[in-house]
């Protein structure tokens, strides 16, 4: 029976790109548990709502997340408009797909990297990012920014997609497509790459289910979950099914999200071909009053939005729950066990923005 | 630019920021915007870095940590705040756990705005805080000599 | 046309003595517990736990209404992962969480120094 002994881990740390604290209960080099200590990128926007109005909101909860900007504005956005009961045209629920597409292609790419620089094949991390540079010039062509764009609003969306820069946005995609199936091959069969990645932090598909977890890091295990599936925006008009692996330890994982960047540049192709004429927006009157539950697919999983309204300016609550609050405990249960030198990994599996969860 | 002729090493701490301007510093230390060119090298251990890069804002829990930070780190430095959020706490300024920017708890010496900000901008910033360093560095080791002499004449 | 799946929500308003039999009810369904949030609202606490069923989509949202001097049971038996929500809760808004043997972080959660920052400055 060894001694035991308490590591503490972040909140500066190399590999970290963000604050999080966890002390390692460990014995002999194995991790018995991990204790969690949040709170260092708390800034508290939810008590915002008794200073800005409803519009307002929109900048400030795109600004919960950077890598997820877009989402969690359009998120927010659907939900005001589901409680005034507005329906956008059709040709805006079109383009903010294809921006939706667009983020979860270019946090993807991210996470390969961080991944990469993780367990140490710095090449391969600026390799990533080079590519994910190409994406984010097609951000500055639609929108004129690179992360973050505030381009919606309440009835529709504020810019346009011409076709001129439709075709350099699907022959961008196709470069992007051939370089993204050459780093494929190092990540999926390279030997250095496996031997770190393979049976570390393994959950079965009912663990899965009672711990609550959501978006790739769930359905690397086996869980049929994808909120896509419910047809908000221009999803009813897309064929695709949910990508599932049943491994469930860290390749899996890598596997999960390299997959869904192939899957995602097709939606974009099914987009732009069936794409509508018409307008990008209707002119909308009045506060909201009542309330309204929204859920859509992010790159980390599933998001929900609730907002209650009063008929005032002011909302009453809006309240954001992101994918990584629902991950945190199925990473501390993949913690029960591991060697210290894997927990970087592992911290880097569930695709932790730390940011968005303490918001 | 004038002669460089030691190449700082820049250390880069995320308090409170959404991660935008984390990203886009990651992004300025890639090969396509390449501040290495500079000799630039991204270390994770603050007592052997020159550079502090700091982005967002600073709120109860995080206000120890950039204090410890910035101690730990040896002389002469240099702190560039990156992001508005870092330079005056931002959009979040009202909010009730944020106290506001980076120079609430540290000296800052240069403030690189934007949100997020832009690669070209923090390139622009990062070569204003080689500059101030090297002048720094100059200073240091002139009122090192003068000690060594004073002391050798007086001993 | 993809194949779409989009049920009806469901809102259903109980009062705060059902909460663990309702709890024990969406478990026993095989329903996730999603999120779980309380607003402040004329003077009462609005708590909204929100359960999604993995195979059809169907969110059903549970709202129990209370006074500020009420207290609410733990749901941690059903759904350990809950403490993380009624933590926030506690911490945020200073609502009377009881029952959470093991669970209960202290208001430590978020460590931050004003207590229950998100309740309006004449209700403190």
């Amino acid at each position: 029976m060894g001694k035991r002994k308490v590591v503490p881990f972040g909140p500066q740390h190399p590999v970290l790109p963000e604050p999080i604290h966890l002390d390692l209960v460990m014995e002999d080099e194995k991790i018995l548990e991990a204790v969690p200590n949040i709170g260092f990128v708390h800034r508290g926007l939810e008590g915002l709502i008794e200073k800005k109005d409803f519009n307002e909101l929109i900048y400030i909860a795109e600004r919960t997340c950077g890598i997820c900007s877009y989402q969690h504005g359009m998120g927010y956005t659907e939900t005001l408009e589901q409680i005034m009961g507005v329906e956008i045209p059709d040709r805006a629920k079109f383009l903010r797909s294809t921006w939706s597409e667009l983020g979860r292609l270019h946090s993807h790419l991210l996470w390969l990297g961080l991944l990469a620089d993780g367990f140490g094949f710095e090449s391969l991390f600026y390799e990533c990012w080079r590519i994910r540079e190409k994406i984010l010039d097609l951000h500055e062509l639609t929108v004129g920014a690179r992360l973050i764009f505030s381009v919606n609003k309440v009835g529709g969306v504020l810019r346009d997609i011409t076709p001129e820069m439709q075709k350099t946005i699907l022959e961008t995609l196709d470069v992007v497509e051939e370089e993204v199936k050459n780093i494929q091959k190092t990540f999926l069969y390279d030997y250095s790459v496996q031997s770190r990645l393979k049976g570390i932090g393994v959950l079965s598909l009912q663990q899965v289910h009672d711990l609550g977890c959501a978006g790739p890091f769930a359905r690397a295990s086996g869980l049929n979950l994808d909120m896509r599936k419910l047809g908000y925006d221009a999803y009813p008009y897309i064929d695709f099914e949910p990508i599932i692996s049943t491994d469930g330890d860290c390749f899996a994982r890598c596997d999960v999200r390299t997959r869904e960047i192939f899957q995602s540049i097709d939606i974009i192709r099914q987009i732009f071909a069936k794409m509508p004429e018409g307008d990008i927006a209707v002119p909308v009157k009045g506060m909201p009053n009542g309330e309204a539950t929204v859920r859509i697919e992010q790159p980390r999983g599933e998001a929900v939005y609730y907002v209650k309204g009063n008929g005032k300016k002011l909302l009453d609550r809006m309240r954001i729950r992101t994918p990584t609050f629902a991950n945190l405990p199925g990473l501390l249960e993949t913690m029960k066990g591991a060697d210290l030198s894997d927990v970087p990994l592992l911290i880097l599996s569930i695709d932790p923005c730390i940011s968005c969860t303490e918001r | 630019m004038g002669k460089v002729k030691n190449s700082p090493w820049l250390l880069h701490y995320d308090g409170s920021s959404c991660n935008g301007c984390d990203i886009e510093v990651l992004a300025t230390l890639t090969p396509l915007y390449d501040a290495e060119r500079f000799g630039i090298e991204n270390t994770g251990d603050p007592m052997q870095a020159d550079i502090l890069l700091i982005t967002g804002g600073i709120n109860t829990q995080n206000q120890e940590v950039v204090r410890q930070l910035y101690n730990q780190m040896p002389r002469p430095k240099v702190v560039v705040a990156v992001g508005v959020c870092a330079c005056t706490g931002g959009v979040f300024k009202d909010c009730y756990n944020v106290l506001g920017g980076a120079d609430s708890t540290i000296p800052v010496d240069i403030y690189v705005p934007g949100c997020a900000a832009r690669p070209q901008a923090i390139i622009d910033g990062i070569v204003k805080a080689v500059e101030l360093f090297q002048k720094r560095s100059d200073r240091h080791d002139r009122y090192e000599i003068e000690q060594k002499e004073g002391g050798n004449a007086n001993g | 046309m993809a194949e779409v799946i989009h049920p009806e929500d469901e809102l259903r308003v109980i009062d705060w003595n059902l909460l663990l039999e309702t709890a024990m009810e969406m478990k026993n369904a095989g329903l996730r517990l999603s999120q779980a949030c309380v607003s402040y609202v004329a003077g009462k606490y609005e708590l909204v736990y929100s359960f999604v069923n993995d195979e059809t989509y169907k969110l059903t949202n549970v709202k129990v209404i209370m006074e500020t001097t009420d207290w609410i049971p733990s749901i941690c038996a059903f759904y350990p992962y809950a403490l993380f929500y009624e933590n926030e809760m506690k911490e945020l808004y200073g609502v009377d969480v009881r029952m959470m043997e093991g669970t209960d972080l202290n208001n430590k959660l978020y460590r931050i120094r004003e207590t229950t920052p998100l309740l309006p400055k004449e209700k403190k």
